[in-house]
């Protein structure tokens, strides 16, 4: 898989403003949503194959664009809201329109993205620009008739589903049941069902009733993809807990614990930081899952809480750098992790804008490059090596030449082809494998 | 156990940017990240923990714990109001946080260096380790006080030269209880600015008490502003001398940070208990202002 190389498609250029903080392909992967920091969120296209030129069949264009949260101020607690999207998540389309749940540090909106290419006309009580027609004028009827017109994406807020949350939100996960979904804060993690905003179940809590003694937070959680009872949710000190729905209200009290021990030569100033969990990912089978800390990728059978399956090192160069990464606040970045199509190759991000693939059968990986200088259309990508230490070789670059302004924490892979989308601070690329 | 390859230098560089970070968060848009904090403290703690070791190795290799013990009780002898005329080198050396440590540890974290035998004449610190039969003083050395509102109490600081924080209030967003701290001043301690408020010192001479507010009540269950849990807090507090050096500092914000969130610590002494209590108490306020933004 990794042998054929992926070649960039395009390149979307966000405003220097507008830092890309989510990434997700719908079901179907003909829709590819981003979120950034303004609030927006712009959803892109795959556009319909082209026969005649079947090399450019993948391309994505701008789709809808439309502000989905503003910024806020809670006046209580003297509090303001950013209005960053934090996630977008898809439900599964069951009509005509389009959903998409997409979130801030509180307020979590559903949005109902429909098209529009024909419009009535021929009204009896108004003219065609609208203004009122005196009823008296009018001495027949007809029947209105809807003509074509250019294509409209509309998106509209359908729900709003707010005041839930105390802490700031980190994850929304839409259900198999394509009925309820969750969300989870630091602390806490709600339930709620699609249709109804005024009320959303508390399912995990772990604050402790004294705050002192508070030790580790709530990172990410996502309902299997099978079992509508069941979910994960990775905590800061790098455990990944899996709860059964069916066996309490509450489930405080998990079902599993995934927890590898440290490795105590290890141990350092920050082990606790590197080991904080940032994004934890179902496999599309459903049998494992996939957790992403600082330094690595981790594989986990649901069948063994004991150790992960596999372990992939993303950058172990930067163990030794751990100090200044903690200086410049790097050591803070939660990268997230994706799995592709068929489960086989699992990819995240770096930093000077690369990103990591790991091929799971092959026991490969790759570590490839979004930047302009591979932004020429079809080009191939150029396998990029980084030098640990010693004598640096040609085409190789030393850790102390990275650019850590320059990370790739948001990625994410089409469901079923070959295509990825990774998001630099503020541009999207769009790369696809090369077509034989 | 953290590789104590890094040696106390790095540990106390990481305890000011640590510091730094946390002051920093709570003026952030968005308002105080609990992950980030909770991970700043766990820095904070290993820091701390490596910055101990080193400072109670060097002072057990200097001096023989008899003689610190002998120290202290001669401190309890003293009056702490008429350590106003001790000279200024005392004065100097006796701002070291010691509560949360060993006696011994206790006795040597009041010397600047170890080299001034007579700093052993300034350890109100010492004094609640104590067994006889006098009331123990809280009397280690209290950090800052936190606003609830978002404006920097360095920029009140700075603003005046004098910080007077009358009163800090912090909001449990869940309960919504009110927590009331007043002070009379803003020792230099604050985390605000661990390096520069020593400059601002406002007494450098004299030693001041600091009466901390009041009652404890139970307030569990009001959700309104209205209720307010409060603590019995006794605390003294001395002011630097002008040429306060970062050392000192991070002596005192150690102390400060000798809990944290109290569930990172593992394990501790009967004596660190005795004290750490003390400090968890005066930290409440800190903890919840962190969980209040």
């Amino acid at each position: 898989m990794l042998y054929c190389w992926f070649k960039y498609l395009s390149r979307f250029c966000f405003f220097p403003a507008d830092i890309i903080s989510t990434v997700e392909f719908n079901h179907t992967g003909e829709l590819l949503a981003t979120g950034d920091k303004g609030g927006r969120v712009v959803i892109f296209q795959q556009e319909i194959e082209n026969k005649s030129q079947p090399q450019f069949r993948s391309e994505y264009n701008v789709y809808s664009t439309f502000q989905s949260h503003e910024p806020e101020f809670d006046y209580l607690k003297s509090l303001e809201i950013e209005e960053k999207i934090n996630k977008i998540r898809w439900l599964p389309q069951k009509n005509a329109a389009q959903f998409l749940l997409s979130t801030n540090d509180k307020t979590i909106k559903l949005w109902k993205i429909s098209e529009r290419d024909k419009r009535p006309e021929g009204y009896n009580l108004k003219e065609e620009d609208g203004r009122y027609k005196d009823p008296n004028t009018i001495t027949s009827l007809r029947v209105p008739v809807l003509i074509p017109m250019d294509l409209m994406v509309e998106a509209s807020p359908r729900r709003v589903f707010a005041n839930a949350h105390t802490y700031h939100i980190n994850s929304i996960s839409v259900n198999s049941d394509n009925e309820t979904y969750l969300s989870a804060d630091d602390l806490r993690i709600n339930l709620w069902h699609l249709e109804i905003t005024d009320r959303s179940f508390n399912i995990v809590d772990i604050k402790p009733a004294n705050m002192e003694e508070l030790t580790e937070v709530i990172t990410a959680a996502e309902f299997h993809p099978h079992q509508c009872n069941t979910f994960v949710y990775s905590s800061s000190k790098g455990t990944i807990r899996l709860c059964d729905m069916r066996i309490s209200a509450l489930c405080d009290k998990h079902s599993k614990l995934f927890e590898e021990p440290e490795d105590p030569s290890n141990r350092s100033f920050f082990s606790e930081i590197i080991s904080s969990i940032s994004d934890v990912k179902f496999s599309h089978n459903g049998r494992y899952m996939m957790t992403r800390d600082y330094l690595s990728v981790k594989v986990w059978d649901l069948n063994m809480e004991s150790r992960p399956v596999e372990t992939y090192q993303v950058h172990e160069y930067l163990r030794s750098k751990l100090c200044s990464l903690y200086e410049n606040d790097c050591i803070f970045d939660k990268f997230e992790c994706c799995w592709n199509g068929n489960d086989s190759v699992v990819m995240t991000g770096s930093y000077n804008n690369f990103f990591r693939m790991f091929d799971r059968g092959q026991r490969r990986d790759v570590t490839l490059e979004a930047s302009r200088e591979n932004s020429k259309p079809m080009q191939v990508l150029k396998p990029r090596k980084v030098c640990a230490g010693g004598k640096r070789k040609k085409d190789e670059i030393s850790v102390d030449s990275l650019d850590f302004n320059k990370k790739i924490l948001h990625t994410a892979w089409h469901p079923q082809d070959n295509i990825i989308a990774v998001a630099t601070t503020n541009n999207l690329y769009i790369f696809q494998d090369k077509v034989n | 156990m953290i590789n104590t390859m890094e040696c106390a230098v790095d540990a106390q560089s990481l305890i000011s940017i640590s510091l730094m970070k946390i002051h920093n968060s709570r003026t952030q848009r968005g308002g105080i990240k609990l992950h980030k904090n909770l991970l700043v403290s766990y820095v904070l703690r290993n820091a701390r923990q490596v910055y101990i070791k080193e400072k109670y190795a060097e002072i057990y290799r200097m001096q023989q714990y008899e003689e610190v013990m002998t120290v202290c009780n001669e401190i309890q002898q003293l009056n702490p109001l008429e350590l106003d005329a001790e000279d200024a080198d005392d004065e100097e050396q006796a701002r070291a946080a010691c509560c949360g440590e060993d006696v011994s540890l206790c006795g040597s974290a009041c010397h600047r260096d170890a080299a001034h035998t007579r700093t052993a004449s300034a350890l109100p610190g010492c004094s609640h380790l104590e067994y006889d039969g006098k009331e123990p003083e809280p009397s280690f050395y209290r950090s800052c006080c936190m606003e609830a509102s978002p404006v920097s109490e360095c920029d009140q600081f700075s603003a005046n030269g004098r910080a007077h924080c009358n009163k800090t209030t912090v909001l449990d967003l869940d309960t919504h209880v009110v927590t009331t701290v007043e002070n009379g001043y803003l020792h230099q301690d604050c985390c605000c600015d661990a390096l520069q408020c020593g400059q601002g010192a406002q007494s450098p001479a004299k030693k001041r008490k600091v009466e901390f507010a009041c009652c404890v009540s139970d307030v569990e269950e009001l959700s309104d502003f209205t209720a307010a849990r409060k603590r019995v807090k006794r605390e003294d507090c001395s002011y630097t001398h002008p040429d306060y050096t970062d050392t000192s500092n991070i002596s005192n914000l150690i102390s400060i940070f000798g809990s944290g969130f109290s569930g990172l610590l593992s394990r501790q002494t009967d004596l660190e208990q005795i004290c750490s209590k003390q400090v968890l108490a005066s930290l409440g306020a800190w903890t919840r202002a962190i969980v209040a933004f």
